[in-house]
């Protein structure tokens, strides 16, 4: 039976943490199985071919397509430098001259005799991937990259914004339940690991901008917010390309909600130490949740604990409601009722019983219910 | 191919992106039907990175509720042993992994590159760009997006036969220059498709440029000439290609292509060629619609005037790739703007708690309405997705461009000009719906209501929804076995809901639009004596005498006619002066329609403009007497919401 519930996310306090590192396309390795290897290491690198710019020369210099050939100065493969002649043509025995100059550094890539154009390489541009989190280099892909294994802390958000960036964890808020204020964030906070509470408004986290931390940790934020900060409507949930100038987790959701109690004092525990986040975030095919990864130092070698294997939900079972109207309340599973049961939608569902952290026994569909995962 | 084989026992199955669909077909006595339903979710991702094994467990669940056994060792058993044991054939459909994703280009964007992506839409693909010589971009630019795509195939257009070198070659060096990196698999080389001007200069220029780069494949010209467009040669490379090159980079597909008994086919495609069969099998003309969660499809079959003035069905599939009802739900909002979904909306919500609860919805996409308000801000949302896939649609299904007509001094005062939309909604005789928020709508009532805003059907229109959305399967296995799929898709998958008779035309609140009489196959008395005196079941009761219905419908009110699934009633609709059913404004038509689940839906709500009251308080007035006769929702409980 397909499992009718959403795999909560993880708040492990102590796993390993395995992260691939892999090139766009073919490149060297630079790093072997066994290294140690901290977040700035460079693992692998390769040259990404530089960009192509076209120019027709058949137009520039006035002549016919198939008469490109002869005028070019340059041949196909030789060296060009921006404002260098590449093509001449003469007319009337040589007493008028057009000529075309590279508008780049580069290479001749390609002569065209049909259309009269003429690519133009750009020189390649070297793209290094590093390792992006402490710890050793457990596998190579010959030519791709590598995968590079931690111990440590590991803390996925529920949606995030901008890329991988390293920094070292503060956390502000007094408790869970505290707003991320614009006056709680301080100059000494820049490339920090900024931890708060519940939530953040917009002055915030043009602050956090402004201060230039690393990233921002809360439980919710507003989407009227993001909005205003991306200055566009966020359509499709594929993130990690935002260029806002730091990291953005959420760890509940949209609106006002407080941050898990565990994932709070996870957090708090780990205070001072090097954390790497990322924010990108992608719910479609390949689901990839925005990460808190704090390594531990410890050796993985032995370790049998938590391996991040999930497993369906029991009586017992600690777990949070994804869903209106009890949207962000925590509670217990009671009871795993089987049969179906309709609600005020007139939706036919499998339930549970779950019994709120306020006491009160609620029905809810499984489907609207994440499994806290300890 | 299994075809010769004696087909008793049939397993089909669709890889979506997140869940792994299997169906059991069987032949009962002389008949095919569906026996049993499984789903797991899908397993191309990791930790899996295997697609049978999702296919396995999707089957096992068929397994479990039939007491049959399909799988051993975790291999399909092949052969049907006894009526416990075994299958006769296995087919699939896949669109996992985000299916087939191609980039095409043509020489003029309205012709040649309209051309390219009507046969790549077609074939099951989703169109990522469209590169044409007079795109607006200058060529640094189309190579920059080139390079950024990553597709799993190009399709190159462009020139008729004799036509264009030139552009062709311009058109080639810049995929060349680009050499774009496939999405799937580090190190194999991109199909490319070149489906252009025929003429060996041309193909000679391409293979040149092209050849040693990229795997190249050349196909007929499919706009041979600027009248006719022959796409045929190059969906079939699509598709061919599809299984040859994308499919063995996805994890576990070769192992599953090794299981089908006919080539896995893209889901989209599967579709499309049940609503094909659909279409010509009952010489109708059909709209069909597939919502999902990240994409939603339109297909289309209208008849069209070919080049030598025969009539042809016409088919069209169109994608549009952020319209859906949960990845996408956030750009279905930001793309119809508030205002839109919120004309739906019987109650207020404000703008801060609406943002932050479809954006929730898109970052935890499983969960499933629990309240009232949910779900009908839901069903607001799919009205204004299902509506804008479809302006989509009738923007991409046109007829050929650039063609010169022959023009009679009547065609001079209707001003027709080539390239218009094929979809006519006054011609279209059937809407079949299909995707989560159609199939599964909590009541069959709420899919005609939808399907009724966001299409907004004209004359009369029959509706129905795909029962547990298994036209996919269907689709793949009609390739193997006809008679079967279609003896399923009739008996099993199609769910009438019922017939929309609209007149197109525009007036008054309040005012006259069409006189009805619909012939009711019980009478009155009969009707009281089984629902129980003046019975809500039954809210047309007072217009009857009789088996006869009359009545006058208003301009801005719905009536409905409850006809149950398998009766029929003929039904005389007289429109008033100004409104069209179908004969010409203001004149009369009869008809006999078939029943479904909601009857008979009489939509005077105008057309052409069809309008919602601007004001607030006439508008949640209308929105819940709509509601209550298309008995949508439990009102009681809506009211409650709207006096929140």
């Amino acid at each position: 039976m397909a499992q009718a519930f959403t795999p909560g996310l993880k708040v492990t306090k102590e796993t390993i943490v395995k992260k691939k590192r892999i090139l766009p396309l073919k490149g060297d390795v630079m790093v072997k199985v066994g290294d140690t290897v901290d977040y700035g290491t460079v693992v692998a690198k390769t040259d990404l071919p530089g960009n192509v710019i076209p120019i027709n020369i058949a137009n520039q210099l006035g002549v016919a397509a198939n008469e490109v050939r002869e005028c070019m100065i340059k041949k196909e493969g030789d060296s060009i430098v921006k404002g260098e002649k590449i093509a001449m043509y003469k007319s009337f025995f040589g007493l008028f001259k057009n000529h075309s100059v590279a508008p780049i550094t580069g290479t001749i890539e390609n002569i065209s005799d049909v259309t009269g154009q003429v690519l133009l390489r750009e020189p390649p541009l070297p793209i290094e991937v590093d390792a992006y989190i402490d710890g050793t280099v457990t596998e190579v892909i010959e030519n791709e990259g590598v995968a590079v294994e931690c111990m440590g802390s590991f803390i996925q958000g529920i949606f995030g914004l901008s890329g991988e960036r390293s920094g070292e964890i503060i956390v502000v808020a007094d408790s869970p339940e505290q707003e991320l204020q614009a006056d709680m964030l301080k100059p000494e906070h820049k490339d920090k690991v900024v931890v708060g509470g519940s939530y953040i408004r917009l002055d915030a986290i043009r602050k956090a901008r402004q201060i230039g931390v690393a990233a921002v940790v809360v439980g919710g934020v507003d989407d009227k917010d993001l909005r205003a900060l991306l200055g566009y409507d966020i359509g499709v949930a594929i993130t990690g390309h935002e260029k806002i100038g730091f990291t953005l987790i959420t760890t509940e959701g949209f609106g006002e909600m407080n941050m898990a109690k565990r994932t709070f004092d996870l957090l708090k525990e780990n205070e001072g130490k090097r954390a790497s986040v990322n924010g990108a975030t992608q719910i479609r095919a390949g689901v990839m949740r925005p990460e808190i990864i704090i390594p531990s130092g410890k050796d993985i070698k032995g370790y049998k604990g938590d391996t991040g294997e999930g497993r369906g939900l029991q009586i017992g079972d600690p777990i949070r409601i994804i869903r209106e109207p009890l949207f962000g309340e925590l509670g217990t599973i009671t009871e795993m009722i089987s049969d179906l049961t309709m609600m005020e939608s007139e939706t036919m569902v499998r339930v549970f019983r779950v019994k709120l952290a306020n006491g009160e026994e609620r029905t809810v569909p499984r489907a609207n219910v994440e499994r806290i995962e300890i | 191919m299994g075809d010769k084989k004696e087909m008793k026992t049939i397993i089909a199955t669709d890889c979506g992106s997140t869940t792994t669909k299997a169906i059991l077909v069987e032949k009962v006595g002389n008949e095919y039907r569906l026996i049993n339903r499984g789903e797991a979710p899908t397993t191309v991702e990791a930790p899996f990175e295997d697609v049978t094994k999702g296919a396995l467990n999707a089957i096992n669940e068929i397994e479990d509720l039939s007491g049959r056994k399909f799988i051993e060792n975790d291999l399909l058993i092949k052969e049907r042993k006894n009526d416990k044991e075994g299958m006769d054939i296995y087919v699939s459909t896949s669109s996992a992994g985000g299916g087939l994703q191609m980039m095409v280009a043509g020489v003029v964007k309205s012709m040649t590159g309209e051309s390219a992506q009507r046969a790549a839409l077609g074939a099951g693909a989703i169109v990522m760009d469209v590169i044409a010589t007079n795109d607006g971009r200058l060529p640094h630019q189309r190579i920059e997006t080139i390079r950024n795509l990553r597709p799993d195939m190009i399709l190159l257009a462009g020139g008729i036969d004799g036509g264009t070198t030139t552009h062709i070659a311009e058109l080639a060096e810049i995929i060349a220059a680009a050499d774009p990196r496939p999405r799937l698999g580090i190190g194999y080389q991109l199909p490319i498709i070149y489906a252009g001007n025929s003429d060996e200069k041309a193909r000679k220029i391409v293979t040149d440029t092209v050849g040693g780069k990229m795997a190249l494949e050349i196909v007929d010209n499919i706009r041979p000439t600027l009248e006719h467009e022959n796409l045929g040669p190059a969906r079939h490379k699509i598709h061919n290609l599809f299984m040859e090159h994308v499919m063995q980079q996805a994890p576990g597909y070769k192992k599953l292509m090794s299981w089908t008994d006919a080539p896995i086919m893209p889901t989209p495609g599967a579709v499309g060629s049940m609503i094909q069969t659909v279409a010509e099998e009952r010489n109708m003309a059909v709209v069909g619609v597939d919502i999902g969660g990240a994409t939603t499809d339109v297909f289309s079959v209208f008849e069209s005037e070919n080049e030598k003035g025969d009539i042809e069905k016409v088919f069209n599939r169109t994608v549009s790739a952020n319209l859906g009802m949960s990845y996408s739900i956030s750009n279905v909002f930001a793309e119809a703007g508030l205002e839109n979904v919120m004309r739906w909306m019987p109650m207020h919500m404000d703008e801060k708690k609406l943002r932050n609860i479809v954006k929730n919805k898109m970052i935890r996409p499983t969960t499933i309405p629990e309240t009232l308000e949910s779900l009908v801000f839901e069903q607001a949302i799919a009205r204004e997705a299902l509506r804008l896939a479809f302006e989509h649609h009738k923007s991409l299904a046109v007829g050929l461009k650039g063609v010169q007509q022959q023009r009679t001094i009547s065609d001079a005062f209707e001003q027709t000009e080539s390239g218009q939309s094929l979809v006519d909604m006054m011609r279209l005789d059937m809407i079949i719906g299909s995707g989560g928020v159609l199939s599964h709508a909590p009541r069959r009532h709420q899919s005609a209501y939808m399907l009724i805003d966001a299409f907004l059907p004209e004359g009369i229109t029959t509706l129905t929804v795909d029962s547990i959305f298994m036209m996919p399967q269907l689709g793949v296995l009609a390739q193997v076995n006809k008679e079967a799929a279609t003896q399923v898709f009739e008996r099993d998958c199609l769910v009438y809901l019922g017939t929309c008779i609209a007149p197109v035309g525009k007036g008054k609140i309040g005012s006259p639009v069409m006189d009805i009489v619909v012939e009711y196959p019980i009478d009155r008395d009969e009707i009281i004596k089984k629902t129980g005196a003046e019975s809500p079941h039954f809210p047309v009761i007072e217009d009857m005498t009789g088996n006869v219905i009359k009545r006058t419908v208003t301009y801005g009110e719905m009536y409905r006619v409850p006809l149950e699934l398998g009766h029929s009633a003929k039904v005389i609709i007289k429109p008033y002066k100004g409104f069209d059913i179908g004969a010409g404004a203001g004149k009369e038509l009869s008809a006999t329609v078939n029943g479904g689940t909601t009857g008979i839906i009489f939509d005077a709500r105008g057309r052409r403009p069809f309008t919602i009251p601007a004001d607030n308080k006439e508008r949640v007035k209308k929105l819940v007497e709509w509601t209550k006769v298309m008995d949508a929702c439990d009102t009681v409980a809506l009211e409650k919401y709207i006096n929140e």
